[in-house]
């Protein structure tokens, strides 16, 4: 009998889910071409002899010829537009993923607590949460961008200030009915104090969650980081990012579309990975086909 | 000396109240239980869903913090022993549904030894291991257990793994909450034998929550009898099996199933009729009275106290005879 056989090492739920996620092709292929386009990202600019802020008065505006060094031409102050895109995605995918990190702890974290303990200090915490979700997003980042003088410091606390909520309100629901499972009272009743349940028990039997709703959270704040920059409150010229990209790309929309195409077909290309790849996650770790 | 003791034990539940400013209010559970339990001794209790059974056994190890009363631990009212946290190794509990008392995302070992970081923190990880495999071999489990996770294994397993951690802290009392009662009756009997010969080598008390009779009579010492969160009967276990005393004891006796078909089929269903009352808005007599055959006015106007009604028997009835 097979059941005899099992292996003294023990497979977990998570190796499960993980192993039934790399039998899903069309994840597995978001996550190579994801992997590939942060790899080329971050290393990519070293190939050039520029960097994305050295002007070539030589090929000023120079159209996507294919001819080495300015492989998809250049923008109008001679800046290599390949090179501008590859950092600006080191930037947006830098925020992109330690945005949703910090956002994801920082709500994992409160929702767990809030879950645990009930009552009146729940009760406090979630309207807390609901007075934040009332608060014009638009408006929060310009007072956050005022108190921290603009750039980056204050793009990264706006987007983490607005997005750790939601994960906050799953991560509570979640933690609420983990807090009345016999393994949390068993806890108890082995002396373990608050905080260690909350860290030992509730937040890893949250995870399956948060893994799905993090992959999820990762475009929306490579998105609300492209849209504060186009609005330009976020990334400031010269840096480049590739919302500020695709700002400059709409204005020379009608004579040059290769300056919008690039960096707008590579952030289509990383949501439409990360969706794909939260998809598959989902149905890895949906609880109701355990 | 008395393991432990309830006194006039009450626990409830707050609820939202009637209106939305309306302050919470308690719904009431369990009232006024009292008992005492030896070292080495079982005590069955026993009644129907929603009587208070599993809340009154969450409150003697102050899982839920009781309302009015009493717990004594070994002498010593538990709402003041300093650092209850690290006595608890002594007091233990194990869960109706094995499987949900387990972390799924934690190994065996880890689950058994977990306690043992709050008992004995001196222990090395590599001591608190090894002193979970010994827990797990108690129970019957072998070492290639150690590294498996619950969802691969069987409710009976699960209970055992269940029945190690309670037992890797040695403890002196282990509250029992319905253990065998979501498994099949062929693992019932092991996982009671089991109990047994624990209770045996280490002198372990019992509080075994129940609502299976013949279980109760295979491994209690004494038994009570809840009703609506009150005692209705307390007696030694061959006194109570060979004649129960209350009404409701008796048609809870009636009421367990006969083993052999032919029997069963002649027997004479007694069901009880009349409705339970809410506990709400509990009757001001006995909380049987609407569902009992003998009620009379005075059961549904004055409520029956829990006296001795036999050398060592009590009971809560109007109409049993006293000694």
């Amino acid at each position: 009998m097979s059941v005899d056989l099992a292996p003294p090492r023990g497979t977990s739920t998570f190796h499960l889910q993980l192993r039934r996620f790399r039998q899903n092709g069309l994840s597995m292929a978001s996550v190579v071409v994801l992997a590939a386009i942060v790899v080329l990202c971050f290393l990519g600019p070293y190939a050039f002899p520029f960097s994305g802020e050295d002007a070539d008065f030589d090929f000023i505006s120079a159209p996507a010829a294919f001819i080495w060094p300015h492989l998809f031409g250049t923008d109008d102050f001679g800046r290599d537009l390949l090179v501008r895109v590859l950092e600006g995605g080191q930037v947006s995918l830098t925020i992109g993923f330690l945005g949703a990190l910090v956002a994801g702890v920082i709500g994992v974290l409160y929702g767990a607590v809030a879950g645990y303990v009930g009552g009146r200090t729940d009760g406090f915490m979630m309207r807390l949460v609901e007075i934040l979700y009332g608060f014009p997003y638009v408006i929060l980042v310009i007072l956050l961008s005022l108190l921290f003088g603009g750039g980056n410091v204050a793009l990264f606390s706006a987007i983490v200030f607005t997005l750790w909520l939601t994960p906050a309100v799953i991560v509570r629901a979640q933690a609420q009915s983990l807090a009345q499972r016999e393994f949390v009272q068993a806890a108890r009743a082995g002396g373990m104090t608050g905080p260690a349940i909350v860290l030992q028990h509730i937040v890893p039997n949250c995870m399956s969650t948060v893994i799905v709703y993090g992959s999820l959270l990762v475009p929306e704040v490579i998105l609300s980081e492209s849209f504060l920059s186009f609005l330009g409150i976020g990334i400031k010229e010269p840096q480049a990012s590739w919302g500020n990209l695709i700002q400059t790309g709409t204005a020379a929309m009608d004579s040059d579309l290769r300056l919008l195409l690039l960096p707008g077909g590579l952030l289509a290309l990383v949501l439409l990975c990360l969706n794909f790849i939260a998809d598959g996650l989902r149905d890895a770790f949906d609880p109701n086909d355990r | 000396m008395t393991l432990l003791e309830a006194r006039n034990l009450g626990v409830g539940y707050k609820v939202p109240g009637a209106s939305l400013l309306s302050g919470p209010r308690l719904l009431p559970i369990v009232h006024e239980v009292s008992f005492t339990l030896e070292p080495g001794r079982t005590l069955g209790v026993v009644g129907e869903s929603g009587c208070g059974k599993s809340t009154l056994g969450r409150a003697l190890l102050r899982l839920i913090a009781p309302t009015g009363g009493q717990v004594l631990w070994q002498g010593q009212d538990m709402a003041t022993i300093p650092d209850l946290r690290r006595r608890r190794s002594e007091m233990q509990i194990i869960f109706q549904d094995p499987v949900a008392a387990l972390d799924p995302r934690m190994t065996l070992a880890r689950i058994v030894s977990r306690p043992l970081a709050t008992f004995e923190p001196g222990l090395t990880r590599a001591e608190a291991r090894a002193r979970a495999i010994e827990a797990l071999g108690q129970v019957g489990l072998s070492a290639d257990f150690a590294d498996r996770y619950p969802h691969e294994l069987s409710g009976g397993q699960a209970q055992r793994v269940g029945i190690a951690r309670a037992l890797v802290g040695r403890p002196k009392l282990i509250i029992c909450d319905e253990p065998v009662s979501a498994l099949d009756v062929s693992i019932q009997a092991q996982v009671i034998n089991l109990l047994m010969d624990l209770q045996e080598r280490m002198g372990l008390a019992l509080v075994f929550i129940s609502h299976n009779l013949a279980v109760v009579r295979h491994i209690s010492h004494d038994v009570m009898v809840m009703c609506l969160g009150r005692v209705v009967e307390h007696a030694p276990r061959s006194a109570f099996y060979a004649k129960a005393l209350h009404p409701y004891s008796q048609a809870l006796m009636q009421a367990v199933p006969e083993p052999d078909p032919r029997r069963e089929k002649g027997r004479v269903g007694t069901a009880l009729a009349g409705e339970l009352p809410s506990v709400l808005s509990p009757p001001p007599g006995c909380v049987f009275a609407s569902r009992c055959p003998k009620a009379a006015d005075l059961c549904r106007s004055t409520r029956p106290v829990l006296r001795e009604v036999a050398p060592d028997r009590l009971a809560a009835c109007h109409f049993i005879e006293g000694p």
